[in-house]
Formats: C-alpha cells, structure tokens, sequence
C-alpha cells in the first residue's frame, strides 16, 4: 500500500509543471472531504473550550450540585478530542491506501530540485511576481509545506499531549496514561505540557487564519476551488 | 547504636517489654489480622531474626525543612520510626556525636552493612567548581553522597531537591545544584518530592521498607505509587466547584468566603503529583487549598521556574519576554491576521489595475 502510494507520488511528482488535467473534474477528495469537515468541527469545539478551560468561566450561581458547567466544557473538549484523533488516524489510513495526493499533508519531498522550484514558483505567485497557476490537482507546494508543518505536525502533538493530559484525569491506571504518559518523561511538570498544549491552539488558529484565507482567495483568483463539500474541482474557468 | 545483630525483639526487650507480653503481642496480631494461630510464631520469628535497617541520613544543599517535617509524623509517631522501626545510625542534625566520632561512623556502616542499609539523602549536590558550594567534613558533598550510595540497599530522596533540585537548581544556579539522580545512576532512587514532603509520607516510607524488607512500587517518574499517583486537584475538597465551573477571581471576593475553586488564582492542584489532599497536613488538620490558598505545585518538577504561582497560565520566558501562551498566541495570531489583510488588499489592488488584461487574456470578465 505505502509503496504503491510513493510510486504515484513520485508520478505525480515527475510529472511536468502546469496542469496535469486541463478542463477536467477530479473526483478524488470525497472521503478526505468527509474527513476534513469532521476534521474541522471538531477543532472548532476544541479551540473554544480548550480556550475556557486554560482562563476558566466566570462563576456560576447556587450551589456546586446543580451546576456542571466546566465539567461540561470539559466533556466537549475530550469528546471533540476523540472525534478529532480517531478521524486523524483514519485519515492517516487513507493516505496509505487512497490515492496520491492524500499522502500531500504527511509526506514533504524536501530533497527533491522539482518541489522547491515548484515551491518557489508559488512563493512568486503570492507576492504577485508571475500569474501562472502552478500545479492542477491537490495542494499547490506551498500549501503543503504548511498542511504539513503547521497542521499535522500540531497535530500530532495536540493528540499526543492532550492524551497524556487526559491521562493524569483518568489515574495512572488507565489506558491513556499507560500510553500516552510517556509525554511525563520528557517533561516531568505537566504545567509545562498544560503551557505548550494551550501555545499548539494559537498555531492552529494561526494555520486556520491562513488556510481560510488562502482558500477564498484561491477560489476567486482562479475558480480553482478547494472548499466545496461536493468534492467537485472543476479546472480552467 | 551500630549493633551488628540488634533485632527488633532485642529493641522492644529493651525497653521493658516482657517476653510474654512480647508473645501475647505477636498473638494478638495474627488473631486482628485474621490469620491463623500458627502464623503468630511466625510474627515472632520475623520480630526476634530480622535486623532493624540501619538508614544513613546526609545532608547536602538543602533548608532542613524536610527533617523540620519528618520529626512532627503523628502516624506513626516519628519516635516509633525513630527508635523501634529503624536504626538510624548517621543523621548530623539530631545525632549526639560529633566530629571525628560522627564521621566514622559513616565508614563503619559502609563495611558492617555492604549493600543492606538505605541511604537517606536531604538536599543535593551542588557540582559547580568540583562540588565546593558544599563541603562536610572537609570533603565536597558530592563525593560523600556518591561513596556511601556505592555500598547503599537503596536510595530515598527526601524533598524537591533530593528529587528535583527546587530552589538551590532554579534558574540560574550559579552553585550547579543538581538532583541525586544526576550523580547517582546504579541505584535504585526512592523520590519522595514535597518541599518538604508530608510526614506521615515519609514515616509511611520507612514503615513500608522496614515491614516488608523491599521498596515500594514506583511510578514513571520514580515516586511512590501508594502517596504519588494522584494529583492533589483528584482529591481536593474544592473539585465539585471546579466542576460547576465555580471561581475565585479575586483573594478578597465573596467567592473565595464561599471557597469556591482557585484554580484561576493559579492553583497547581491539577498539575501537582502529591498527597496533600488526602493525607493534609500537622497530623489531618489542613492543607493549602484548604486554608483559601492554591497550591504552589512545590513537589513538581523545577517549580520555582514556571512562572508566578497566581497565574494559571504560566509565563514563558523562551521568548526573551515574560508572556503567557495566550499572550504570544494571540500576538503572533494578530501579526498572521494584518498580514493576510495586507496581501488580501494587495491582491485586490493587483486584480483591479490589472483586470483588462486578464479578462482579455481569459476572455471572461472576473
């Protein structure tokens, strides 16, 4: 599977510059569609509580008994949290066994002369030097060099953390610590874990900032559009 | 002191204790316990064989707050741990001898009980310019840790710095104060965090190594699962506030008279590793959280270093400034914000002076 994925990657990775399909609609998005909006209500949940939960909400009246409203919250973020990682891992089992450009966000070619001329070419298209688009299918070079170091790089390290974190809630008997507790060996404080768990948030408000704005611009720069839930990507305008 | 073959019969023969009684003792024991009669001359066989364990008590870079702590164990009285459960054969803060005297006895121990007795160690090493910041007995702390740990059974590392470093390692420690797992590698290293650590922890310890002659179970990070595998925020009294989403936003307001939750006052409860809330402290009669404060966090990792103990979220000194994440991230989220503003008006403006082109190039107005 991983090899038959690297094989069509480096295909497309050979294959010239410019449009690979002219005039054409690839149909080649629909479970990673699926995936990313999933993908995205879920960071939407997460950021809002995880952001409640690092400041904490003004207080509630009466008594403790009736009221939830952190743990709540809390209940939100971990749920989200489980959607959130158990739609990463079958997105990373997609990029084995689906098709080329859903490796894009795991899997950068650094050490190869075409992605940085490609790479170079998109750097000159945002600062308004050349007009031409560059690549006709999947992300652009630019796009997943920040797919990969902004989002699945933080990630990763949002799930890895916010399990240990869970970990020390759940006890040092259960499942999430015995795999995730780990994170403790590195950095022994868990207020460190707490402090670079909260900075991962601003990254990925950060890649979202960009990521929507890229999109948009994409969409009515060049009808080349990213962001429909059909999975339709018409090419040429 | 030092009797190769004092036993536990021997100590409470001595003080006043009848055989007989000694044996109603054992019986009475076994019959509590529910164990069968046969099993009270085995209490008594154990009593009258076993060694007491000898425990050797160094102190290096440290404020003695942890012996300060120690000496006010209620369960069991530190008198019992002391004078009956341990033979505590080298400890400069409460031993009679002194000098020369004091100092041979640390040799002594080392040949008599190769490999059976604890090491005790309160405070570290510091290792800055060969170990000078520290000198006992004419010789750099370091060295006497590091000889007696060679031949020891087993280490316990009294307090934060034993364990951590605390305050003598905080940034910028001039003295190199290291934790003794820095300099001790082959042994195994009882942590037992706190500044100080709770008494009846450490008297727990004791109890534990001597009753069942072996080390407890030690979590990841080497402390004892028994008093270290829940936070204090897992117990705390104050829990059911924190669930109700209940804070106290000012040390003054109605909400800290009602003993609403602290963790916006920059409680460490949730990330705190420690006994207080369960065991509490001067023999249960409070802790902390308890008397309105936060918890400082002071049996965590490098404590003093993470920033002030009101916030909740810790400052970040990476940065060369004193900010926390949320500071930074919505700083740097603001920067990619006029960035994208600028570059969406540029583009804008770029569409705009260059549309003519484009739509005779693309044949399509935009």
């Amino acid at each position: 599977m991983l090899n038959r994925a690297r094989k069509l990657l480096a295909a497309i990775d050979a294959a010239p510059t410019g449009r690979s399909i002219v005039g054409g609609v690839g149909y080649v998005y629909a479970p990673v569609r699926l995936w990313h909006w999933v993908n995205a209500a879920a960071i939407l949940v997460l950021s809002l509580t995880g952001y409640l939960i690092g400041t904490g909400t003004p207080a509630t009246s009466g008594g403790a008994s009736g009221n939830f409203l952190f743990g709540y919250i809390r209940f939100a973020h971990f749920s989200a949290g489980y959607v959130l990682s158990a739609g990463f891992l079958l997105r990373i089992y997609w990029a084995l066994v689906g098709d080329a450009h859903a490796m894009q966000i795991f899997y950068v070619p650094l050490w190869r002369g075409c992605f940085w001329r490609e790479l170079c070419h998109e750097i000159r298209r945002y600062a308004f030097l050349t007009v031409e688009p560059a690549r006709g299918l999947g992300h652009n070079r630019l796009a997943q060099l920040a797919m990969f170091f902004m989002f699945t790089q933080t990630i990763t390290f949002m799930v890895l953390t916010g399990f240990a974190l869970y970990g020390q809630g759940a006890g040092t008997d259960s499942w999430q610590y015995k795999v995730f507790g780990w994170v403790f060996s590195f950095l022994p404080n868990s207020q460190d874990v707490h402090t670079l768990h909260h900075l991962g948030l601003w990254v990925i408000v950060m890649f979202v900032l960009v990521h929507i704005y890229a999109v948009i611009r994409e969409d009515i720069m060049s009808r080349h559009s990213f962001y429909s839930i059909s999975g339709d990507h018409g090419f040429g305008d | 002191m030092g009797d190769a073959t004092e036993t536990f019969y021997s100590v409470i023969r001595r003080q006043g204790i009848t055989r007989r009684s000694f044996h109603k003792f054992c019986c009475l024991t076994a019959a509590s316990l529910g164990l069968s009669p046969l099993t009270a001359s085995s209490i008594a066989h154990a009593l009258e064989t076993k060694p007491r364990v000898p425990v050797i008590w160094l102190h290096g870079l440290e404020c003695t707050c942890c012996s300060e702590s120690f000496i006010r164990s209620a369960h069991p009285l530190v008198k019992d741990a002391l004078l009956s459960m341990i033979s505590l054969d080298y400890d400069h803060m409460i031993m009679a001898a002194a000098g020369h005297q004091a100092e041979a006895i640390l040799e002594e121990t080392r040949a008599k009980y190769k490999g059976r007795y604890v090491l005790a160690v309160e405070g570290n090493p510091p290792l800055n310019e060969g170990g000078m910041f520290c000198i006992e007995g004419g010789k750099p702390f370091v060295e006497k840790l590091t000889s007696m740990a060679e031949e020891s059974m087993a280490i316990i590392a009294w307090g934060t710095c034993a364990s951590w470093g605390c305050v003598q390692a905080a940034k910028p420690n001039p003295t190199g104060a290291a934790p003794i797992e820095k300099v001790i590698t082959d042994r195994p290293i009882i942590k037992v965090p706190g500044c100080p650590p709770i008494a009846e922890v450490m008297s727990g310890l004791v109890t534990f190594i001597t009753m069942f002659g072996k080390l407890p179970e030690l979590d990841r990070q080497g402390r004892p699962s028994m008093f270290y595998s829940e936070r204090i925020h897992d117990k705390c009294y104050r829990r059911s506030h924190f669930d109700a989403g209940q804070f106290v936003e000012e040390w003054d307001d109605t909400n800290a008279r009602k003993g609403y939750c602290l963790y916006k006052m920059g409680c460490k409860g949730p990330t705190t590793y420690n006994a207080c809330s369960a065991v509490r402290w001067n023999g249960g009669v409070s802790f902390p959280i308890q008397s309105g404060h936060g918890c400082l966090g002071c049996s965590e990792d490098g404590f003093w270093d993470k920033g002030s103990f009101y916030d909740r979220l810790t400052t970040i000194k990476q940065f060369g400034i004193e900010e926390n994440a949320d500071q930074i991230g919505m700083a740097a989220a603001g920067v990619v914000g006029l960035t994208i503003a600028a570059h969406a008006a540029a583009t804008a403006v770029k569409r705009l002076t260059h549309s003519p082109d484009r739509s005779a190039h693309k044949g399509k107005p935009s």
